[in-house]
Parts: C-alpha cells; structure tokens; sequence
C-alpha cells in the first residue's frame, strides 16, 4: 500500500470570485521508506502541492489517498491531529520559536499531542540530528545550520509517516546546506519517508526520486542515477 | 494539551516580556486596587462615623429649642434664639418618661479659665448630674460633681483633660481641690466679669473627639452656674434624653413631645416650639450618604477595569499579530483551532489574574497606610478589607481578561497556517 497515492488532483485559489487554477490534475504515488524530490521553478505549483499533501490545505477536486485512507472528508480537527502524528514538516526559514530552548522547541508538536514522555522523545530526536550538545541553548545561540537541523529534529519527534521538507536549505550556506541534506539521507536509511521540495537540482539529486513540476502539472518523474551524498561534516562525494 | 504544561509556557512566556506584560497588566492593577481602596475606605468611614455617634451615646434622644423640620438644621443655625425650653421641662420629662434613663438638661459657651497666672480659652458646659449616664466617658481623678453639688448650683467644676492638662501640667499639683476663674468671653468690655471660682472635684479621661469637636477642651459647671453666672440666660440649649431600649425610642418621641406640648400649652402641631431629635436617624442618613457615595467611587474604580480591559485588548491584538508565525507553525506541528484559542485566552485571564493579584496587593497596602495616616491624624479609623471587594475586583478583572481576550484569540485561531507561516 503506498504512502501516498493522489488521482487527477486539481488545486483552484478563488479570490473575489475570480479563480486562479494552480494545479491542473496530479497524479502521483509514493510508497514507505522513498526520498522524493518535488523539483520546480517558482509559480510551478510545487509549494501547493506539498501543502496539500501535508493537510495544511485541500485540494478543489480530485483524489488523495493518504495511508490507504481518502482524504476528502477528514475534518479540520483530524487533519490538525494528523500533521501531529503522521507529517513532519521543515520549512526553509526553520520557525522557530525565539525565547526558547532548543529542547523545548523539539518538544512543541509533543504539547499537541497525548504522548507523556516529552523529555525522552525530544532528546532521542535531538541526538539522531547530532545535536545533543545544545539542548539548553536558546535558539539565538546557534547557528543556521544548526538551526534548521534543530526543526529536522521537530519534524521528526513524533515519529511521522512522512517528513515534509520545504527548501531546507534555502537559507544556508552550501557547507551547512549538505550536512542539513546529509541527515536527511541518513534518516532515509534509518527507514523515514521524505518529501524535499526545491528548485535547484543540486540539491534534488541528494532524494532518490524526481518529480519535475511545471505550471501546475508533473511533468517529469525519474529515479536518480548518479546520486549526490553529503557528509554530516557538509563534504560531498558521488 | 496539558493544562499545567500550557500555564507554564503561558507564563514563561509572559515573563519573556516582562515590561510589556507589566504594563499591559498596570490598567488592571490601577481598577483592582482602586475599587478594593474605595470599598476599604468607605467602611473605614462609615465605621468612624457610626463611633462617633456612639460615642456621644446610643440610643440618645435631643431636643433642642425651635421648631424646624425634621431633616433640616435646627433654628439656632439661622441665629434665632428661642427661651421656651426651660429646666421645668427636663424635670417634668424625668418624672413623665417611663423609658427614659436619664434626661439631661445642656446650656453651652466659650470661655476662658485661670489658674494663677495661666489663662486659656474652652468650652464650657453647664450641665446637671446626670450627663455621665447619658454619655459614655470615664474619670481620670476626683469624680463628675453629684446631684447635690449640681442643683445646688456649687462652686464646682469638672476639667476636660485638655484644658486640666494645659494648666496643670508640669506644675506637679494635683487639680482636684484647686480653685479656678472661670468667665465669658464677651465682646462687651464694660461688661467683662471677674470671673467665677469654681474648685475643681475631678478631671475627665480623653474621649478624643466626635465630628471634628475635640471633647476634651471643656470643662463641666453646675447648669445653674452656667446659666446664672456665666451666660445669663434661663432658659436651655439642649435636653439629652437615654432611653433604655432601642425599641423605645419611639414611644418616647412621641412621650416626651406629648408632655412638652402639654406644659407649652401648644395645641397644634404647627405651633410646636421645640424639636426631638434621634440619633438613630442621623445615623442611617450618614449611612445612605456614605453608602451612596461608596457606590459611586466604586463604579468609578470598575469603569477603569474596563479601561484596563481594553488595554488587554489591544495588547492581545498587536501579540497575535506579532506571533502570526508562531500560530502558523503550531498549526503545521497540529495545534487544532481550539488549542490556540485555549492558548490565547489563557495568556489574557493569567495576564489579568496576574494584574488582579497584584492589584489587591496594592490596595490593601495602600489602604492599610491610609488607616495609619487617619489614626495618625487623630481619626478612629478602622482598618476593613471586606471579601466581598476583593472577590468582586479579581471576579471582575477576570471575566476582562476573558471577554477580552475572546476576539482576538478567535482570529489568532481561525488564520490560515500556509499565510501564517509566509507572514513576514
């Protein structure tokens, strides 16, 4: 059973009445443990698409099968509990709240949900983004990089089906930029399914899979042959 | 979400901001306090007002000469002088009155009185022996002058411990026994008097004072002398009337104006000379009054929690409008619309429970230095913090917050978490 399954899925924003079509029938398919790269310009209707598939928007028509379940008719208080426990998102501009420690930033997607074990679980998501030196550091204290590996660690405390990574390293340097990629990839070996929206191809040929999106359409969909590697230290290597 | 885990970062939060948090809070602060000062200040008032008139005596009755309106000043204030309350009248109301305990006949004057080569100048008050049963005050030596020395018009008198202490101390002699000259103060020189020797038999103990008059700056002759010697007059000021019961007090108003229309020969009502007065009355009006104006201020003190309220209001508006991200972000990690709404609400009700807090702090402190400042100034003030007042300002200061914080922590819960989350 695939992850993610979606049939002629098609996005329309109405503003006063007057509709502007984003994306024009998607029909995609992922299954558990895939390293996808949605690739495209600006505009193309990569960003809708993975709001979409992470239920922070919904789709004007067409079919989503999340976990083998339609999606149409979940309301709005279970798709708030299904970001909870089954996405994880990681936003270019890493979100953060200021004021707040590294740890406590880590376990904010835990305060929605009804797991008790806060500490455990934000410290183990902590290390696995080799970050367990810095958890009592606010998040002015560290740097870029290790900012964004920080909301890597948010994505991934409640163990989710699917991590949702929206121009990860838009905002970085190249170095720090590979080590973000590098963890990714390395919790693609440990089993955890990634969606990397981006629109350079550098970085799209760290996923294993690329889909090209154009004016609103897949227009490609091909695995990658010669994969790019990172280094957690932002080396790379073919 | 857990309700503890919420408060926490609720307050942590809060604390991330103390100085806005702080004078967000300062409109709550100021209402709170101010209404819980107002309610203690008004008891404090009312309880003063109620202890003077007790100290002048409970269950007293007045009559003064004139006729005048129940509720209005008696005729003395407008400078007219009536004669027709005579002493009979009080002898007659002694042996007519089933109810009263003591009737007590008052003329009153200024003058000044001289021990050697000290003078200074009091009130004096010719009286008969029984004003101590109709006032409450104690001895400090010698004793009040007795009936005897008292109708026989003796050359007695009692010192209020004011003027016994201005002459007397710090000359180590003992008043009681001392002879004094007591006289009139008088425009007319011509007609200035020598003086009456009067032997002091006993000092009164400090009765502090009862509506700004110092009860302790006069001094106490036989009526006759008063009258005779002193003021010249032989009619009376005021009868003092104790009645045994409160629930008396009616009977004999109606008692006593029935024998003095008898002996005045007065037919009609619109011809009475003469005016009960009972204390009771002059109480609950002070009541009303001071209840009335309670009341008012009050209102005042909670029309700024409202001010206060709006402030949260505001405040809570620019916060969800700063945290604009921040909502987006808990929405993408599944914080449901109610979760932010809870969250919100919570920061306005522990914003303005916070402020309530302190407020009630303030107030009481600040009340609390107000009572020492009244009892400093001589004033019988008591200290009152009613329940009432302090659950009314945090009930109220509460439910602001709450109503408050309800519009804005709506919309933080209703935006949209995609342009939220692009909100720059």
């Amino acid at each position: 059973m695939p992850i993610i399954r979606t049939e002629n899925l098609q996005k329309e924003y109405f503003n006063e009445g007057v509709g502007t079509p984003v994306l024009f029938g998607v029909n995609f398919t992922m299954e558990k443990g895939e390293f996808v790269a949605i690739m495209g310009p600006s505009g193309s209707g990569k960003s809708t698409l993975m709001h979409i598939l992470g239920f922070l928007d919904k789709a004007t028509s067409g079919l989503y099968e999340f976990e083998g379940q339609n999606t149409r008719n979940f309301d709005k208080d279970y798709l708030a509990k299904l970001r909870n426990e089954r996405i994880g998102f990681v936003f270019q501009s890493f979100n953060l709240l200021s004021r707040t420690t590294v740890l406590d930033n880590v376990k904010l997607p835990l305060m929605y949900s009804n797991k008790t074990n806060h500490d455990d679980l934000a410290k183990k998501a902590l290390a696995d983004v080799g970050l367990s030196h810095r958890l009592d550091f606010y998040t002015n204290q560290i740097s870029g990089g290790e900012k964004q590996r920080v909301a890597i660690a948010r994505a991934l405390v409640n163990d989710p089906a699917v991590i949702f990574a929206d121009e990860p390293t838009g905002n970085l340097d190249s170095k720090s930029g590979n080590a973000v990629l590098s963890i990714l990839q390395e919790l693609n070996n440990k089993g955890h399914t990634i969606i990397l929206v981006t629109h350079e191809m550098d970085t799209a040929n760290h996923a294993k899979r690329i889909i090209r999106v154009k004016d609103g359409m897949i227009v490609g969909d091909e695995l990658v042959k010669n994969r790019t590697f990172a280094t957690a230290d932002g080396e790379l290597k073919k | 979400m857990g309700f503890i885990f919420t408060i926490k970062a609720t307050v942590k939060n809060l604390l991330a901001r103390k100085g806005r948090t702080f004078l967000t809070m300062l409109g709550i602060i100021i209402g709170v306090a101010g209404v819980i000062i107002i309610i203690s200040l008004g008891a404090g008032a009312q309880s003063l007002v109620l202890g003077q008139v007790n100290k002048l005596g409970t269950n007293l009755l007045s009559i003064q000469p004139g006729k005048s309106d129940t509720n209005g000043p008696p005729a003395q204030v407008y400078g007219i002088i009536i004669t027709t309350l005579v002493e009979e009248d009080a002898q007659a109301l002694r042996a007519q009155l089933p109810h009263a305990l003591a009737v007590n006949a008052l003329v009153r004057g200024i003058g000044s009185v001289t021990w050697q080569n000290k003078t200074v100048d009091t009130n004096f008050l010719g009286t008969d022996s029984s004003y101590p049963d109709v006032v409450d005050f104690t001895m400090n030596s010698g004793a009040f002058m007795n009936e005897a020395e008292a109708n026989s018009g003796a050359n007695v008198v009692v010192l209020g411990k004011t003027v016994a202490d201005s002459l007397f101390n710090g000359t180590g002699v003992d008043p009681i026994g001392q002879v004094i000259k007591v006289r009139v103060n008088s425009a007319d020189t011509k007609n200035q008097s020598l003086g009456v020797p009067l032997r002091v038999v006993g000092v009164v103990n400090k009765r502090g004072s009862a509506f700004f008059q110092d009860q302790d700056d006069q001094i106490y002759v036989p009526l006759s002398i008063g009258q005779n010697q002193l003021l010249g007059i032989h009619y009376l000021q005021v009868i003092n009337l104790k009645v045994d019961n409160a629930d008396n007090i009616d009977q004999t108003i109606e008692d006593a104006t029935r024998v003095l229309k008898q002996r005045h020969h007065i037919l009609t009502d619109e011809n009475i000379d003469f005016t009960v007065r009972n204390q009771a009355t002059a109480i609950g009006l002070l009541t009303t009054i001071t209840d009335a104006l309670s009341l008012f201020l009050t209102s005042m003190a909670a029309i700024s929690l409202i001010v206060g309220g709006i402030g949260i209001l505001n405040i809570m508006l620019v916060t969800v409008a700063e945290r604009t991200r921040e909502i987006g972000l808990r929405k993408a990690v599944g914080a449901k619309n109610g979760d932010i709404m809870k969250q919100f609400l919570l920061e306005s009700g522990i914003l303005t429970a916070l402020g309530g807090i302190i407020g009630i702090v303030v107030g009481v402190v600040l009340s609390y230095l107000m009572a020492v400042l009244m009892k400093f100034l001589g004033f019988d003030w008591d200290f009152v913090i009613s329940l009432w007042s302090v659950v009314l300002a945090v009930s109220v200061s509460i439910l602001t917050g709450v109503v408050f914080g309800l519009y804005p922590s709506y919309k933080a819960s209703k935006l949209d978490p995609i342009e939220a989350l692009r909100y720059e």
